[in-house]
């Protein structure tokens, strides 16, 4: 209360636009890791083939990070989630290849088929989620504990649901939501695009409205200009880079061929946008506005600020835990989807090693391990940052030894880059 | 006699093989100030949380309004409309005033998305109200001084009509101004009627302020008087001996 009265200081450029900076350095880096990989290959890492590569492998691991935030910001931590994927997969497989047509009678290719599998893989996965839920919020065992014992269990009930098989090849429409065989197509991905500009412009311009109807500072007109341009930009610029690159003539013409046509003579198609990232897209909308705008999210970010605190305001804070790990679950079976579609059959080692990848795509994004602090944007271009430097290095022909030796130290050392810049920026 | 607000009767709860309440009754009428002193670790906050439904009492019986009242959580309090400012003032620090402000009860668009411009506005206009330098409203509580902390958690009490009050030494982590301001902004709530339970280390303070005045120390009440009924000497030797020397003479 006795704080004097400061004259507004004077805000430089970066300032002026209101870009979270840690946030421009996330970018700075992802930015540089492409570009030297760039030169290494000799430009064969920034093709609009590679680029594309690299966002249907990042959807699995990317999806499942954002869940992780949530996680990690009430302070826990989930060990499970490669493990549950597993399982969802499994079971989603089995659905569809062994259940619904053997023992209901859904002969194979039945157009229920992929809808019923992927319902029965998100029910199961929100089940044993809220119950991993359960076990940490009521019962008080660290999630820690219960997520290292869900890793050994989950992977394992995979197993015998398959007998240990591996599953496939999946059903048709279901495998279209693993990356190449299920695109939007030129079109619709320039048709998606503009929609997207036009909500973002549209979020932007009710927000600074919002903000002058309660009597609040705006950015400058000029810097809110530019914000809009390189938002804009950027998704156009996405969707540029996807639509050229080009279906090859060999595929087009077994496309044609299928459909009982021949190919005519200089034509072309290109991919678009795949579905699965489109997955990915709504699934990191929905949940920045769990974090942003509901209750929920506002808890979430409470109750890892301040345990005690969150209590004493009335939230129940272990029904809050249950719902985050629920939440998690219901991500893993989405991702379970996407893996298992990408691969076009379900494998018993679907999903290993996920648990670290999407823990660290969390932390490089910035999400702290003491709680109360992470984005979902954050921890979606961690891991975008991961794979790259995975594709990367295996691009340039790094040794897979060496390979989870560099990504082991760059997630250490984007822990300690973000120590430093907490303390200078007095951020918490 | 008028019904009290609060009627605490043979409060107590223990921690392990600590006995932190022992059997404590207490009493407090609308436009009443009440004191608790005592040593530190006497139970004065333990008691408190009772009331606010952070503790689950052993045993005992709370009657609000003439009434047996349940109260097993937080939420429980708030719709008897008890408001407590917390010694540890419970503020998550990653948070800005307004989600601090709001927390547990946030202002929702029609849609059910919290309205994060009307809570920041109503914010801004109780903060004019109580602290007219409160100018960081959009960000993280960690970032404020002590007092500003305070004046957060004050706000929020006061902001959602209280009818019983709850200052868990209010005032520990401020200067000799803003103390002033929280003792005009009792005296001003008990004016509208509220009943508050104040606690504080400051007897001075506590005897200008309140009406009557209980003292614990190790868990049991020693007495409540009135405080035209004590000198600061009486009440201190109540805190230190756990007796009070008028009361044996006579
Ligand atoms: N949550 C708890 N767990 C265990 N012991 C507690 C807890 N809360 C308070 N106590 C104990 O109860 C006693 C009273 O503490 P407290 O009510 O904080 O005292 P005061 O507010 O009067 O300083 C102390 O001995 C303290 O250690
Ligand atoms: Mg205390």
């Amino acid at each position: 209360m006795s704080d004097t009265t400061h004259a507004p200081p004077k805000r430089n450029f970066v300032q002026s636009l209101e870009i979270d900076t840690r946030l421009l350095g996330m970018i700075g880096a992802f930015i540089l890791v492409c570009l030297v990989f760039n030169v290494l290959t000799d430009g064969r890492f920034l093709t609009p083939r590679n680029i594309f590569n690299l966002t249907i492998q990042t959807v699995s691991v990317a999806i499942m990070a954002t869940g992780m935030v949530f996680i990690i910001v009430t302070r826990h931590i989930d060990l499970a989630c490669g493990a549950l994927l597993a399982t969802c997969s499994a079971l989603m497989a089995m659905t569809q290849t062994v259940y619904l047509p053997d023992w209901v009678g859904l002969p194979l290719g039945h157009p229920a088929i992929p809808y019923i599998a992927i319902a029965v893989g998100l029910i199961a996965g929100t089940a044993i989620g809220a119950f991993q839920g359960y076990l940490v919020g009521y019962l008080t065992i660290p999630a820690f504990i219960v997520t290292l014992g869900g890793l050994l269990v989950w992977r394992n009930v995979g197993w015998y649901l398959t007998s240990g098989a591996t599953i496939g090849p999946l059903d048709g429409t279901f495998m279209k939501l693993g990356g190449i065989n299920g695109t939007l197509g030129a079109t619709w991905s320039w048709i998606l695009g503009l929609i997207a500009v036009a909500a973002a412009l549209w979020g932007l311009y009710a927000s600074r409205r919002n903000k002058i109807a309660h009597d609040f500072p705006v950015k400058p007109a000029w810097a809110e200009a530019i914000n809009a341009a390189i938002i804009a930009g950027g998704i156009l610029g996405f969707i540029a880079i996807l639509n050229s690159y080009q279906i090859p003539q060999g595929r087009l013409k077994r496309i044609f061929e299928a459909a009982g046509q021949e190919l005519p003579e200089g034509y072309t198609a290109s991919y678009g946008l795949p579905f699965s990232v489109l997955l990915l897209i709504a699934v990191a909308v929905t949940m920045t506005v769990i974090a942003k705008k509901t209750r929920l999210g506002r808890y979430i970010f409470a109750t890892g600020g301040n345990p005690d605190a969150a209590e004493l305001s009335g939230i129940n804070t272990r029904m809050l835990t249950v719902k985050v790990f629920a939440l998690m679950g219901a991500l893993c079976a989405l991702s379970a989807v996407v893996a298992s579609a990408r691969l076009t059959n379900h494998s018993n080692d679907i999903g290993t090693l996920d648990e670290l990848r999407v823990i660290a795509a969390a932390v490089i994004g910035g999400t702290a391990l003491s709680g109360g602090i992470g984005t979902i944007h954050g921890a979606i271009l961690g891991a975008l940052i991961m794979q790259s430097l995975q594709s990367g290095m295996a691009m340039v022909g790094v040794d897979a030894p060496l390979q989870n030796m560099v990504v082991g130290t760059v997630l250490v050392l984007a822990v300690l880059i973000d120590i430093i810049y907490r303390k200078r920026t007095g951020a918490k | 006699m008028s019904t009290p607000l609060v009627d605490l009767r043979n409060i107590s709860i223990s921690f392990g093989g600590v006995r932190a309440v022992d059997n404590v009754s207490l009493d407090l009428k609308p436009g009443e100030v009440v004191g608790l002193l005592g040593h530190n670790g006497a139970g004065k906050s333990t008691l408190i949380k009772i009331l606010s439904g952070a503790y689950a009492k052993d045993s005992g019986e709370i009657w609000i309004d003439g009434e047996k009242a349940e109260i097993n959580s937080p939420r429980d309090a708030r719709r008897y409309n008890i408001e407590t400012i917390y010694q540890t003032l419970a503020l998550a620090d990653n948070l800005d005033a307004s989600s601090n402000l709001f927390l547990g009860r946030e202002l929702t668009t029609p849609l059910g998305f919290v309205d994060d411009a009307r809570m920041e506005a109503e914010t801004k206009k109780i903060m004019a109200r109580l602290n007219p330098n409160f100018k960081k409203l959009s960000e993280p509580v960690s970032a404020l001084s002590g007092g500003q902390r305070q004046s957060v958690a004050i706000a929020r009490a006061v902001y959602f009509n209280a009818k019983i009050l709850i200052m868990d030494e209010p005032t520990a982590a401020l200067g000799v101004h803003e103390t002033k301001m929280v003792a005009d902004l009792i005296k001003e709530l008990k004016a509208q009627g509220l009943g508050i339970f104040l606690i504080s280390h400051d007897t001075r303070e506590m005897l200008e302020l309140c009406d009557r005045v209980s003292v614990m120390k190790n868990g049991a009440l020693v007495g409540t008087e009135r405080v035209e009924d004590v000198t600061e000497d009486d009440i201190l030797s109540m805190i230190i001996l756990g007796k009070n020397p008028k009361r044996d003479a006579a």
